[in-house]
């Protein structure tokens, strides 16, 4: 049968069993259908179990009153607070440390990683010691000995190392002085974003520049100017109040000013100094996987070994390392969980309070689960769109 | 990483058991297994602590020991699964142990909404502030700003914060889960001040101060803030297994208050005091109602001892941690302790 119809365009019969077409829609439909069920049947044998065993369950409890106390919060929160808000200040320092870890992990990642291919032998040995040292030990060891090393290496509040009698540390963390509130730093916040969106406008003017005379514009600089100066002229504008909140040691610890805690520092510096070994790993891997001529022919064009590694190299890397990096940056965000080893009161530390408190462990689970979902989302789909754009673009 | 996994895992557990929570079930199952899966605390010195065999001793455990005793005649088929603070009703909902000897406070949420049940009252406990001597504070009153260390998802936890609010003080609170991380915490100087049960103070000061400090270097203030009744408990659903670890509890203290003690047991059993002979089960009937065998005090009593002697050995005069037996005296003698009659 096969022989005969091998090349004639007409349509075969065939029975519905061994139509491919039908066949697919059929175990499509099966695999949906054996899917469904099962969720269906996790969800209401849970639903279930909880009403037998009189588990409370849903998540009215957020409304109630936390009743506990949190030692680092971004926003107001008191014991008074609900536990809703308990989660959100969790929320709130996970996303902090992640952003700070992940600016942080990229910059000193991208140094270790082009100083692991620098020619200076001692250079490029030291970074590889890094890397080698900070990504063969656990994640966890490495958050243990630093916290410890802060808490038993600093001297107590009362003995605390003092700085120029403003900077102050301490077991209890890094005190040092504030400006205290005043309108003008709104106004000095909007001046620093203006600040940023006028670097898009004057990189795109230098870049137009520059293709029509041939003549560079020190766009790095105008743009520290402009982020710095910008706010700056703004605060002088508002009468320059200088004001300012100092810490000051008062009974047991220090008051005013504000304070980089222990925990805290121990989470950042510990995910940085890991995490950036990985970076620099992919960063080195994107720069050598391009063609040596590419450094040979910059090389050649006169430019400087800065220029040809920023203008030539790196832009061309990118290309390779940004969805490696992705990855390492989630992971930053998801090993920040790690806080709960060494008291830092993240996501997780908040809810699993929560849970404690109120026995609802499925509910505040699914907290857990949603918020780490969408953070990691967030940060994929801007990844991807970066990606997008500076992808080779074929013509 | 892993407390998510663990917790997700739970829930995931929780999710599967297609579980008919019968009554007799969790029994059953332990008799069939031949041990009972006891939740115990981390590492409290005079509560539940692993001695230098590696053998599990303390208040708590005698508890697990005594209803291993009362069911299977022995005590030792029991396995021990340290649980912390926050682990540890996860595990009893989710079926991981059977009993929680946990040094939890009993109160109604826990009671209620957890799904769980309290058996009787091993250890009346309050909660207390211990700080080193050289801070010179004489009163919980002088704490205001101080940094306090503290377990997380504890009564504690929630007690702190209501007595700083009521008198009007605010505090920094350094949260870390593993008790060992908390102490360690404080006893580096990362706070001033370390709340907890004074029985667990008392425990710390005792035994975990790191040299060359002394327990001397430390003090327990005197305020009491809260009322801290400790027991152990179990998961709804199986009275008969509540009723054989609640009766196991009293038979310690029914003991002690006839004078029946693990060395004098065997000439009790020829006692002609009828209640002697009914908790011995000289005369038969006790051990049948419970659904265990009619020997079932002597048992505990000859293997794990009389709630007196128990108290003793672990937390009392011949342990390091020598606490005055207080409140937690049988009320013949003017304290808390009272078991309803064996008959």
């Amino acid at each position: 049968m096969a022989v005969e119809t091998l090349g004639s365009p007409t349509k075969v019969k065939v029975s519905p069993w061994n139509d491919p077409v039908i066949r697919g829609w059929v175990f499509q439909i099966v695999v949906v259908g054996l899917v469904g069920l099962l969720a269906y049947f996790l969800v209401s044998n849970t639903v279930e179990n909880l009403q037998r065993q009189k588990i409370a369950s849903g998540f009215h409890y957020l409304e109630r009153e936390a009743g506990f106390e949190i030692g680092d919060t971004m926003i107001a929160y008191s014991p008074a607070s609900t536990y809703a808000r308990a989660i959100l200040v969790g929320m709130l320092n996970t996303l902090k440390v992640a952003v700070l870890g992940i600016i942080m992990a990229t910059i000193l990642g991208t140094l270790i990683g082009v100083g692991r291919l620098s020619p200076n032998w001692l250079l490029a040995k030291i970074c590889e010691g890094y890397v080698e040292m900070f990504r063969n030990v656990p994640l966890l060891l490495w958050l243990f000995l630093i916290y410890k090393l802060i808490s038993e290496a600093f001297p107590g509040p009362r003995q605390a190392i003092n700085v120029l009698n403003s900077f102050f540390l301490s077991n209890r963390g890094l005190y040092f002085p504030v400006p205290l509130a005043d309108p003008i730093h709104q106004w000095m916040g909007v001046a620093l974003l203006i600040g940023i969106v006028a670097i898009f406008f004057v990189k795109r003017w230098a870049k137009k520049r520059q293709d029509a005379t041939g003549q560079p514009f020190p766009t790095i600089l105008a743009g520290v100017g402009l982020v710095l100066g910008l706010p700056i002229v703004v605060w002088l504008l508002g009468g320059a109040p200088h004001h300012m909140s100092w810490p000051e040691l008062k009974g047991f610890n220090f008051e005013g000013g504000t304070v980089i805690q222990p925990e805290f520092t121990a989470l950042l510096v510990g995910l940085v100094l890991y995490t950036s070994a990985f970076v620099a790993e992919i960063v080195r891997s994107g720069i050598l996987a391009l063609n040596k001529g590419q450094t040979e022919a910059a090389s050649a064009l006169g430019l400087s070994r800065a220029h040809v590694m920023r203008l030539v190299l790196l832009p061309q890397a990118l290309r390779i390392i940004v969805p490696p990096m992705t990855s390492q940056y989630l992971n930053i965000t998801k090993n920040s969980s790690l806080a709960i080893a060494i008291g830092y009161p993240d996501l997780v530390a908040s809810v699993n309070v929560t849970i404690n408190q109120t026995g609802q462990a499925i509910e505040n689970i699914l907290i857990i689960m949603a918020a780490y979902l969408s953070v990691s989302l967030s940060i994929s789909a801007f990844m991807n769109w970066y990606n997008k754009r500076i992808a080779l673009r074929e013509r | 990483m892993t407390k998510i996994a663990l917790a997700a895992a739970i829930g995931l557990a929780t999710m599967l058991a297609s579980g008919s929570a019968l009554a007799g079930k969790d029994l059953d199952a332990i008799k069939a297994r031949g041990a009972v899966i006891c939740g115990v605390p981390t590492g409290i010195a005079g509560f539940a602590v692993a001695d230098s065999q590696g053998k599990w001793v303390g208040l708590d455990v005698d508890v697990c020991r005594a209803v291993s005793a009362a069911i299977f005649g022995e005590s030792d088929k029991v396995k021990y699964v340290p649980l912390t603070s926050q682990q540890r009703f996860t595990a009893l909902q989710s079926g991981e142990v059977d009993l929680l000897s946990n040094n939890t406070t009993i109160t109604l949420q826990r009671d209620t909404a957890l799904g769980l049940d309290f058996t009787a009252i091993t250890y009346y406990d309050g909660q207390g502030f211990m700080v080193n001597k050289k801070l010179g504070v004489k009163s919980a009153k002088e704490l205001n700003g101080a940094t306090v260390c503290v377990a997380p998802g504890t009564t504690t936890e929630l007690n702190l914060a209501d007595y700083f609010r009521a008198n009007k003080m605010s505090f920094k609170p350094v949260v870390i889960e593993k008790v060992e991380e908390i102490r360690a915490a404080f006893f580096s100087g990362r706070c001033d001040v370390y709340t907890t049960d004074v029985s667990s103070l008392a425990a710390t000061r005792a035994a975990n101060v790191p040299p060359p400090a002394t327990p001397e270097d430390f003090v327990v203030l005197p305020e009491i803030i809260s009322k801290e009744p400790l027991g152990p408990m179990v998961r709804h659903g199986d009275n008969q297994f509540a009723d054989i670890v609640r009766w196991a509890q009293y038979a310690m203290m029914e003991a002690e208050e006839y004078g029946i003690t693990s060395k004098n047991v065997d000439e009790m059993l020829k006692s002609e005091n009828p209640t002697i002979k009914r908790i011995l089960g000289v005369t038969p009937g006790m051990g049948k109602a419970l659904g265990v065998d009619e020997k079932w005090v002597y048992n505990i009593v000859k293997q794990v001892g009389n709630y007196g002697e128990s108290y003793d050995k672990h937390v009392g005069p011949n342990s390091l941690l020598k606490i005055d037996r207080g409140v937690n005296k049988l009320w013949t003698q003017g304290g808390l302790q009272y078991a309803p009659p064996i008959r």
